[in-house]
């Protein structure tokens, strides 16, 4: 036993092969290629066990992660990916997308000498794992209950909540706005970061424990909320994300070459324009690109560009390094990628060409002056450091807003001034009898796993209603 | 699956009518509003204005011409035949309300969008003086049923080959000089409703216009389809389509209408080879 210590301490932490920085930045598989078995194993043999684990504190849904590595160091992977579900049903996806160093993986106590245990990687290879081998039962479902519930956009939080309702025995319809389901997770999050039939197989896995689903279906157009009512359904969740692309309102932006993340990233991801002509959707191919925002939208439009041919893509952000809110992971990603980062800029205005289009922009340098409300330092447009930078493709990754479409349809749910839905935190009860919401829609822009967390005590709360009432 | 189960050739073949089984839309849908259609797996999202609707037999009708590598394809379907994708009903509808006499000016496929307004208008108690127009007689679509859902109706063609020889605004001059007009509705190619804005104004007649640009989404969460109005940028799929025709930066949309021209030219190009079409 002293010995299996002395021998523990002794292993590094196992790095992730990837495929080659100058080979993947033009094509669109996936970047890290996974764990082998034993390398999981040996990953998974540098975990303490704590008693008082404090990477579960770090993780927004509380998976038992000392438990989960316990039976992937033994090999027991079956059983892993058991305690795993217990509280993450989507853990392929989070393996791949969370932001570990902030979360679990920023809590191992491992990390405060060495680097901290790969729980991240650990649990992608668990999830894959699981989805490619045959010997794992599906967990177990309660028997029918007669309610029904709608649940409104097919995001990680609709998708949780669809789930966690499925197995408590109701009769789930998944409603989206889109033709494909699973929000930002197919039209936004890219290929090769997140590949698409990891999505596909995890809906396809819902729909065999009997979800209902109606793509196409933009809820307050073409049916309201009260009309889900009437047709029988006993609540509804609503899940539909923050999708209103935000502009950065300087001159020129309605050019031809400028385009929100959204739009660029749904055609490139969702339409496949990527694969243009093969698909029908276009997508312009940039040779001097440059990308405005530093958080993970903006990475996945760099890079995504980058993939495209472009000869030079740039991260224009206002602020400086420490506040680029994007995963390391990504950042660390697009520079191997060779994308360049022009910190402290910010843009003054677009110029296009007698067609309308794109051809250069103005820029300007930037100061950091005394801390705003956020308590980040303020940036301060520095006088006479304007500079013009030729730019063909320019993608506006600056955030997002709530989508008032559905919203506006059902003045009986309340909104924060905002305008995202007022929801309690605890249940996600908005204030109409009977709806519930949660993910994006409630917090702003955030992550997968909060959004899949939200969707969790909603499905309790919706469950606790359907049993005892509001 | 969108069954397709009427379909007719206007226009000598360069503009389909479909009817389309959609109960869900046809149920809710009202004049003035579009659908994204998306024929197949690897399809684009096309938006296209829903130009009539039967809720008892759960149908929607669109009329679109033959334009590109997707209009190309949906014309290859028949009565049987499937889009694999419809969406709606998008944008806002038209306020439709008792304003006294109502001109509505239509070019091209535009009749398709206009003709239920221009019933609508009518069925509202208004006096509906119908102008349509084509290139040719044989580019004419709807023109019985604009005749019939009109108080006062005309035809002009660009070369003379029918009704009367001249533009749609030739004869929407004499309209507004002769009558006194609450509103004007137009709707056709951007330089039609561009020369009918610029008409208009001068003569001091509120005009709403109806725009098409390119759209992915079609809910407001692309932004692909900015347009700007009164100097402000609107999403047309949300905030439109229809728009006051005086604010309305029309050589901006015209420019953003071109954005994929050289990638539509090739996929065109591609996909008839493919056909043996033209
Ligand atoms: C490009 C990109 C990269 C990201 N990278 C990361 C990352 O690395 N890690 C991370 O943790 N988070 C990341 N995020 C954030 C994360 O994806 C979101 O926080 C999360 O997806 C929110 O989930 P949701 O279920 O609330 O909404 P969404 O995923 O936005 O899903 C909402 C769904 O509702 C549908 N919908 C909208 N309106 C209607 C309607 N009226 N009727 C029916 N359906 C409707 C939408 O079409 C959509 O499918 C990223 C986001 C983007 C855009
Ligand atoms: S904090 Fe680190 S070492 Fe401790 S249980 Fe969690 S992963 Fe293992
Ligand atoms: S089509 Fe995407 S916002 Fe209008």
């Amino acid at each position: 036993m002293a010995e299996n210590i002395v021998k523990k301490e002794k292993v590094a932490r196992q790095p992730m092969p990837e495929q080659e920085a100058a080979v993947r930045r033009r094509n669109f598989e996936e970047v890290p290629l996974g764990y082998s078995k034993e390398t999981a194993m040996l990953e998974a043999g540098r975990c303490l066990q704590c008693k008082n684990p404090a990477c579960v504190t770090g993780c927004p849904v509380g998976v038992n992660i000392p438990g989960f590595i316990k039976e992937v160091s033994a090999g027991n992977f079956n059983e892993a990916i058991k305690v795993i579900w217990g509280k993450n049903s989507l853990p392929a996806v989070c393996g791949r997308v969370c932001p570990q160093e902030i979360q679990c993986e920023g809590n191992c106590v491992v990390g405060k000498k060495d680097k901290p245990v790969a729980i991240g990687n650990l649990e992608r290879f668990v999830a894959d794992t699981a989805r490619t081998s045959s010997g794992v039962e599906l967990p177990a479902k309660a028997a029918p209950t007669g309610k029904k519930v709608a649940v409104v956009g097919s995001g990680p939080s609709g998708l949780t909540v669809a789930g966690d309702l499925l197995l408590k025995g109701h009769d789930v319809t998944l409603f989206e706005a889109f033709h494909k389901t699973g929000g930002v997770l197919v039209y936004g999050i890219p290929e090769f970061r997140l590949p698409k039939s990891i999505v596909a197989s995890e809906v396809a896995m819902l729909e065999n424990m009997g979800l209902k689903i109606e793509c196409n279906m933009v809820i307050g157009a073409i049916v309201s909320v009260d009309e889900l009512f009437a047709e029988g359904y006993d609540a509804v969740y609503i899940g539909v994300g923050a999708g209103l692309p935000k502009f950065l309102n300087v001159p020129g932006e309605d050019l031809i070459g400028i385009y929100s993340a959204n739009e660029y990233l749904t055609r490139a991801n969702l339409m496949k324009g990527y694969l243009f002509p093969k698909y029908d959707t276009p997508i312009i191919k940039g040779k001097n690109v440059v990308v405005f925002g530093a958080g993970n939208v903006a990475m996945d439009s760099a890079r995504t560009a980058m993939r495209l041919g472009a000869d030079k893509v740039r991260i224009v952000y206002r602020r400086s390094r420490e506040e680029m809110p994007a995963r390391a992971a990504e950042i660390h990603h697009a520079e191997e990628e060779g994308i360049e980062f022009y910190l402290l800029t910010a843009p003054v205005r677009f110029i296009g060409d007698e067609n309308g289009r794109l051809v250069q922009l103005e820029g300007l340098k930037m100061d950091l002056g005394e801390p705003d409300a956020s308590g980040r330092r303020r940036p301060v447009p520095i006088k006479g450091s304007e500079f013009i930078m030729d730019c063909d493709l320019a993608v506006v990754s600056v955030g997002a807003g709530p989508n008032p479409l559905l919203t506006q349809s059902d003045k009986q749910i309340a909104l924060n001034k905002w305008g995202y839905i007022s929801a309690d935190p605890e249940t996600g009860k908005t204030t109409k009898k009977g709806v519930w919401a949660g993910g994006d829609i409630v917090t702003g822009s955030a992550t997968v796993i909060l959004a899949m967390g939200a969707g969790r005590k909603a499905a309790d709360s919706i469950h606790n209603y359907l049993t005892w009432g509001w | 699956m969108f069954k397709i189960v009427k379909r007719e050739e206007m226009a000598q073949g360069t503009v389909i009518m479909n009817e389309i089984e959609a109960p869900k839309i046809a149920a809710k849908a009202k004049p003035g509003q579009f659908v994204i259609v998306k024929a197949n797996e690897t399809g684009e999202r096309i938006p296209l204005t829903i130009s009539d609707r039967d809720p008892v037999k759960g149908t929607i009708t669109i009329i679109y011409m033959v334009v590109g590598k997707s209009t190309g394809l949906f014309k290859t379907f028949q009565v049987g035949d499937a889009f694999q994708d419809v969406i709606g009903p998008l944008g806002k509808a038209t306020h439709i309300e008792k304003l006294g006499n109502v001109v509505c000016v239509g070019g091209g496929t535009g009749v398709a969008v206009l003709y239920p307004i221009t019933r609508g208008f009518k069925e509202a108690g208004n006096k509906v003086i119908g102008i349509i127009g084509a290139r040719n007689k044989d580019l004419l679509i709807l023109e019985d049923k604009m005749r019939a859902a009109t108080d006062e109706f005309q035809v002009c063609t660009d070369d003379g080959s029918y009704g009367r020889k001249g533009f749609v605004t030739d004869a929407l001059k004499e309209v507004l000089e002769a009558n006194k007009i609450d509103l004007v509705v137009a709707i056709g190619p951007v330089p039609m409703m561009k020369f009918v804005s610029l008409l208009t104004k001068k003569y001091n007649v509120r005009t709403l216009v109806s725009l098409n640009p390119i759209m992915i989404d079609g809910t407001g969460m692309c932004g692909g389809c900015r347009v700007v109005v009164d100097g402000k940028t609107q999403f047309a799929c949300v905030d439109g389509p229809e728009f006051d025709g005086h604010q309305v930066d029309f050589d901006g949309l015209m420019k953003r209408l071109r954005a994929y021209e050289a990638d539509e030219k090739q996929a065109y190009h591609d996909h008839c080879t493919m056909f043996g079409g033209k």
